[in-house]
């Protein structure tokens, strides 16, 4: 019987990946050119898929330790409020501009990418397959958002401003990354989650790198990761914009429930 | 049999040459009446391709057809699919219908800025004279190319 901060913690990783997936299928057909549009709805696609992968997992333990109602990946998506669930604040952030859309992408991309790679190895083996594969698709993320954060960075003076603007607006979102929360501290002890804090000095020096070649070390970026101090979305306590986003994604399910086409 | 199934975003290949067929099982009937199971295991290209709910929809569509009726599919994501699985008839295949096929040797994704892979060959003029448009195509398993020869514009079945 899987314990409580197991199923939490399959479904901050899942949250994190839909959350995300969705902040950036709202480019698609909105994309500044054509290829780009492209490259963002298939991270879209990458992201939603890896989302579907650890719902089902989540709906898996659910059920086995005996849910009062039958729980599935769809129930978990769209049935669930702000307040459940349990991504990042950095990946609720409205789309912004286009800059806003790539630094987003290049902070959770490294995040991930270092944090996947740990997770290959964890106890519970779904969990590993899922990372596994993903850490492959990341790899592609996280390049294309890197090669993107240096070439507008140190661009035009237009585009070095916004990302500029871009840093002082997600900076403060970073820290929680590398912070425990609850049903993490109960599961790294066993091998099941990975200690975020293991993976803190390595994003800094990915960053640390992408930033000084896009001249952007002059930005908000500091040494440590911020900490936004009202709230932490790994705990559940969200910004205003997950309620916008989930009221959207959710509304179909919520008008018609369970209705299938 | 399952050779006739084809990948629905790239009909040129069917699920065999693809390599995503990873093993397929008779699971005995466990009461003895002879109604065996037969179990087939497949692993998806990339986490969210849409083709996966199709595809397994025809294998199970297809079985039925030749008297198969208990069918088991299983997904497994480990070890993850990669490009090596492809069949090298699949990778003529792809190269006759106009996709640049994997290279023979495999070169993972690196997370190295600005780096380029090494050359794809045009599909059509077979030049190696070729840019990378984008990262990513109109598929998650490809990536866009323009040949600086021949002209043309081509999707390249992309390392993974």
């Amino acid at each position: 019987m899987a314990a409580p901060s197991h199923i939490e913690y399959s479904l901050f990783l899942a949250d994190n990946a839909l959350i995300l997936g969705h902040r950036n299928s709202e480019w698609t057909g909105h994309g500044p050119i054509l290829e780009q549009d492209i490259a963002l709805s298939n991270i879209a696609l990458d992201l939603i898929g890896q989302a579907r992968w650890l719902y089902q997992h989540a709906a898996r333990l659910c059920n086995e330790s005996g849910a009062a109602t039958r729980v599935t990946e769809d129930s978990l998506a769209y049935g669930r409020d702000s307040w459940d669930f349990r991504n990042c604040l950095l990946v609720e952030q409205a789309n912004g501009d286009w800059g806003k859309t790539i630094l987003r992408q290049f902070l959770f991309s490294a995040w991930q990418y270092y944090y996947f790679g740990a997770l290959r190895w964890s106890r519970d083996g779904d969990l590993a397959a899922v990372a596994e594969k993903s850490v492959k698709e990341v790899t592609y993320h996280l390049r294309w958002s890197s090669e993107w954060v240096i070439r507008l960075g140190d661009g035009t003076a237009e585009s070095h401003e916004r990302m500029v603007r871009a840093v002082d607006q997600l900076w403060r979102f970073t820290g929680e990354l590398f912070v425990p929360a609850p049903y993490e501290l109960d599961l790294i002890s066993s091998g099941i989650a990975v200690d975020p804090a293991s993976v803190k000095d390595q994003w800094m020096q990915k960053v640390g790198e992408v930033f000084t070649e896009a001249q952007l070390t002059a930005s908000a970026f500091s040494a440590t990761p911020a900490i936004y101090p009202a709230g932490g979305g790994k705990k559940g306590v969200h910004t205003e914009q997950l309620g916008y986003l989930l009221a959207e994604m959710q509304f179909l399910q919520r008008a018609y429930p369970n209705c299938e086409w | 049999m399952l050779a006739e199934i084809n990948d629905p975003e790239v009909p040129v290949l069917s699920v065999v040459d693809l390599g995503i067929i990873r093993d397929i099982r008779i699971n005995p009937d466990p009461t003895g009446a002879g109604r065996d199971e037969v179990e087939i295991v497949i692993t998806p290209t990339y986490n969210g391709c849409p083709a996966m709910d199709t595809i397994r929809m025809n294998i199970r569509m297809m079985m039925l057809a030749r008297g198969y009726a208990n069918v088991k599919l299983t997904t497994v994501l480990s070890p993850a699919w990669t490009t090596d699985w492809m069949s090298e008839k699949g990778k003529e295949k792809l190269l006759e219908y106009g996709i640049a096929p994997p290279l023979p040797v495999q070169q993972v994704c690196h997370p190295g800025l600005f780096r380029m892979e090494e050359a794809i060959p045009c599909p059509r003029c077979r030049s190696y004279h070729t840019e990378r448009i984008s990262e990513f195509g109109s598929t998650a398993c490809k990536a866009l190319y323009r040949c600086k020869d021949c002209g043309e514009p081509f999707d390249y079945f992309k390392c993974h």
